[in-house]
């Protein structure tokens, strides 16, 4: 590593403003922010914000048991391609990260990467959602997102058991997927007007609001935080809007494809377009909108779930779910949030990087672009415009639901604890 | 007309023209010589996910009426049972050289990822709870062939669990197009759950209806294909829907009864009923040979275009 | 794509197929020269076959069917007896390379069993013998008739095939670009002729 690097000519943008400044990193810590400065190696930001980096909540990195989709290194790639500096990996590995064995190693190679890897951890053993995980085992190394992720904690008892537990453990967070299994036995898609007319089974909006108001008023009763995981109906955001009001403590995130398609995409029978949950109706998609540019929704996080080849092409039905996102968040975000006027730039980058760091607790990321934090950075072009080509992805995987759309905003550089690990683009390692 | 994978691929004029076909070559079918040379050199294979010996002997008996060559893959004993996937399954297919695909498949939409793996022609005989073209163009020509062309503004009553069945969509959406009024009956429970795309009305009231139908048309409880949540039990539905004699009576003298079969005798509808006056049920199976042979006919037929 | 003419659509005729590039060129056969045409055929039929108890005569869609029916009237008005007339759709026994299957025109009724039998085809025009030769596969579904015979009103040359017409109401040597065109008033509403057209563009006339 050189002794100092400058990211140079490019606008600084964090939770205390925008201005324009050079920013020196030495030994992987800013040094400096202001313009005019001088360093050994020059990254050009010229045309550029420079931000901290992103932070996504919810990235499945397949490894231990799905290298075959992914792995740690190739999802870091990716990540880091996407300008994230910081990703959970949720526990649906497998084995699953329901064992401070398997934790370990995930933050292990996490390290290795080009990316800040945090695990998080099972609720439940297995996620089977009838014994307690041990939470407190995990927390100490580090855990702060306990989530059955895949799987909703159906049993009321035992929500109420893991919330109360993890109240113990301080900064843990308790993560639902809202589905309720047996609303959404047998359902591939978003029920209602598409999933009539193409025959497919469907998993209803409800599934999702009802475990939403059940596990607010959880959070009521234990006052542990409960974080919903890729919220997608206008029923449950509208609840959460409300659970804030009262001052309860529930945080949410969306993912993308929530506010980029709906439920139509499915005509095609294209299982790329398959995911739980599943994608919604025009109306689901316009209050995730709102609910992004209001404050109710706290975090974008990608869900980003690499499946191999092969599996996304049966049919639809048996098709796993899920979609690829860390390489295509910011410029989505920039697309169909920043440009129309949803929300600010200021804003997407609260929901892309700080506010996702500080429901994980990531105290090292997200933070000001200031002397004495860590250099944790994205440098990012929202003026370039893109194609999205799947064999040019970073991610083992190949399905997004976005090959060919034109994206306005790319990242240019990012660069973890100083290290720049994408360069113009092209990931160093 | 490249594929035929749903009822919404063919414009009125398209439903006209397959039915007109379908008539000539239920005159082919009566003949001493049952038999036609316009697809010789054809190959025709039927690839069935699903057990049904009905609809793949239908099939294949059109393309033999049509001197086409005809290969039959079913689930069982073959290495799709091994775990060879769809796509590979029909690439392979597709490399031993074939000009039509049959397909059948428990899941909606199968056969459309397959006409996007392969050049052949793809023809939908049944993908999960979407759509079963062929039935609805057999059950179009037989009521054609009572009520004419343009089926007279027939009104139709088709009974039973529409919410699973892809012969009711494709059904209702072609007798509609072709100017019958469809009302679909049966519980909420096993009603769409959205009519948008549907061109139908519903009703719970099944004994209301009668006496104004001109076809009452049942479908089979899908035994296989949903769980007793749905409906207490077989004597209750036979209660409130299924077609008795008493209701029978109720009907006008000419209305037809339809069914896509196999029937549950007892069930939905009487036993003594199915070979009664007004069933046009084996009519159904005779007219799915000639429909089939017209499918074949203007997918593969002289000087059809590749790709 | 080629596509029909909606109003008749008829893929046996060129002008249709087309797109209505020709021009008429002259009168062949007035309605006079029609009606000898039909009744000099009518004996030969008869005095060739020596009578006509053993003759069906089998129309060939769409005008040939009502060439065949004139001739069973004509037949009936001096033998004083009823042929035998039947009709003939041969679209699922062509050999054509075209860009559409070919749709029926009418259905294929023969009113007695052709086996034993003189079939006489009818047919208005002959020109490549393609339909011809569609007519016979077909017509060997219906049965083993002892022989088949070709009554045309018009032989236009240019065969594909070696197949000849027993009974012709008209040699008319044509180019192959040029059309013949049968009128008949119960097909085409118009009065009955034979019409020579030909391709609005003279060059179109080299085409083989």
């Amino acid at each position: 590593m050189p002794e100092s690097l400058l990211v140079r000519g490019g606008r600084v943008v964090d939770a205390t403003g925008e201005r324009a400044a050079d920013v020196l990193i030495e030994a992987g810590v800013v040094v400096a922010v202001e313009p005019g400065l001088h360093g050994d190696e020059t990254l050009d930001a010229a045309g550029c914000v420079v931000a901290p980096g992103l932070v996504d909540l919810h990235t499945h990195l397949r490894e231990p048991g799905h290298e075959e989709a992914e792995t740690i290194e190739t999802g870091a790639r990716a990540a880091a391609r996407g300008g994230f500096t910081a990703v959970v990996a949720m526990p649906n590995t497998e084995p699953a990260q329901d064992d401070p064995a398997v934790v370990a190693a995930v933050l292990a190679a996490g390290a290795r990467s080009t990316c800040d890897v945090r695990a998080a951890g099972c609720i439940t053993r297995g996620r089977r959602g009838t014994d307690l995980a041990p939470m407190g085992e995990l927390h100490a190394l580090g855990v702060r997102v306990f989530t059955d992720d895949g799987a909703c904690v159906e049993s009321a008892a035992m929500m109420r058991r893991a919330l109360e537990y993890a109240g113990s453990l301080p900064g843990a967070v308790v993560a639902q997927h809202a589905e309720d299994a047996a609303l959404c036995e047998g359902g591939h898609m978003h029920e209602g007007e598409w999933s009539s007319r193409l025959g497919i089974p469907g998993r209803p909006a409800v599934a999702e609001v009802s475990v939403v108001a059940r596990d607010c008023l959880l959070a009521e009763l234990t006052g542990t935080p409960v974080h919903f995981l890729h919220v997608s109906t206008e029923g449950a955001i509208a609840l959460i809007r409300d659970a804030k009001q009262r001052g309860l403590p529930v945080t949410a995130e969306a993912a993308p494809h929530h506010f980029t398609l709906t439920d139509a995409e499915c005509a095609s029978f294209d299982p790329m377009f398959k995911v739980h949950p599943p994608l919604r109706s025009a109306a689901d998609v316009a209050a995730v909108k709102i609910g992004l540019a209001d404050g109710t929704i706290d975090a974008i996080a990608t869900d980003h779930a690499p499946h191999a080849p092969e599996t996304k092409e049966r049919p639809f039905e048996e098709a796993p779910p899920g979609m690829l996102g860390l390489e295509t968040a910011l410029g989505l975000t920039l697309t169909e949030l920043v440009e129309p006027g949803v929300v600010s730039l200021s804003d997407a980058l609260a929901l892309l990087s700080w506010r996702p760091a500080a429901v994980a607790g990531l105290v090292d990321h997200g933070g000001p672009v200031a002397p004495g934090r860590p250099a944790h950075l994205v440098v990012f072009d929202p003026a370039a415009t893109w194609t999205v080509d799947p064999a040019r992805l970073a991610s083992k995987a190949r399905n997004t639901p976005y090959p060919g759309r034109t994206l306005t905003g790319r990242v240019r550089h990012t660069l973890r604890a100083g290290e720049p690990v994408v360069i113009d683009g092209e990931a160093q390692r | 007309m490249r594929h035929l994978l749903s009822i919404d691929d063919l414009e009125r004029s398209d439903l006209d023209e397959l039915l007109d076909l379908g008539e000539s070559f239920l005159a082919v079918t009566r003949r001493d010589i049952p038999k036609v040379p316009a697809l010789r050199g054809k190959t025709v294979v039927s690839l069935f996910y699903e057990d049904s010996t009905r609809t793949r002997l239908s099939f294949e008996t059109a393309a033999k009426r049509l001197s086409a060559d005809t290969m039959a893959f079913s689930v069982s004993g073959s290495s799709v049972a091994k775990g060879e996937s769809l796509r590979d399954t029909v690439q392979t297919i597709e490399a031993m050289g074939v000009d039509a695909v049959v397909v059948r498949h428990p899941s909606a939409g199968a056969p459309h990822r397959v006409a996007t793996w392969i050049d052949a022609a793809v023809v939908n005989a049944g993908d999960g709870r979407h759509e079963h073209p062929t039935q609805a163009l057999l059950d179009a020509l037989t009521l054609r062939r009572h009520r004419g062309i343009g089926l007279d503004g027939a009104r139709v009553a088709i009974i039973g669990d529409a919410r699973h069945s892809r012969v009711a969509r494709s059904t209702a959406k072609a007798f509609a197009a072709l100017g019958a009024e469809v009302t679909l009956v049966g519980p909420p429970t096993l009603l769409p759950e959205s009519l948008i795309g549907w061109p139908v009305a519903t009703t719970g009231d099944f004994d209301e209806l009668l006496p104004s139908l001109d076809v009452v048309y049942l479908l089979r409880i899908q035994h296989e294909r949903q769980d007793a949540t749905l409906f207490p039990s077989l004597r209750e539905y036979t209660t409130r829907y299924g077609l008795t004699v008493e209701r029978a009576a109720r009907l006008k003298p000419d209305t037809l009864i339809m069914h896509p079969g196999p029937m549950n005798r007892g069930v939905e509808i009487a036993a003594e009923l199915a070979e009664g006056p007004g069933s046009v049920i084996t009519e159904q199976v005779a007219n799915g040979v000639a429909v089939r042979m017209a499918v074949l006919y203007q997918l593969l037929g002289t000087g059809a275009p590749v790709a | 794509m080629s596509a029909p003419d909606a109003a008749q659509p008829n893929p046996q005729d060129p002008a249709t197929r087309e797109g209505g590039r020709f021009v008429f060129r002259a009168r062949v056969f007035s309605p006079e020269d029609l009606r000898r045409a039909h009744t000099r055929i009518a004996h030969e039929i008869v005095e060739r076959n020596h009578g006509a108890e053993q003759l069906v005569l089998v129309g060939l869609y769409t005008r040939g069917v009502a060439i065949a029916r004139r001739l069973g009237e004509v037949i009936a008005g001096f033998e004083g007896l009823e042929v035998a007339v039947g009709s003939l759709d041969v679209a699922f026994y062509r050999d054509d390379i075209g860009l559409r299957p070919v749709q029926p025109l009418g259905t294929t009724e023969v009113p007695v069993d052709v086996g034993g039998r003189t079939v006489v085809l009818v047919d208005d025009v002959l020109f490549t013998g393609r339909t011809v030769r569609a007519a016979l596969d077909a017509l060997t579904e219906l049965g083993r008739p002892r022989a088949v015979q070709l009554a045309v009103l018009v032989d236009r040359g240019h065969r594909e095939l070696p197949i000849r017409a027993d009974f012709v109401g008209k040699n008319l040597p044509t180019k192959r670009a040029e059309d013949v065109r049968v009128r008949l008033a119960e097909v085409d509403g118009t009065e009955d002729g034979i019409e020579l057209w030909g391709p609005a563009d003279p060059a179109g006339e080299e085409e083989a």
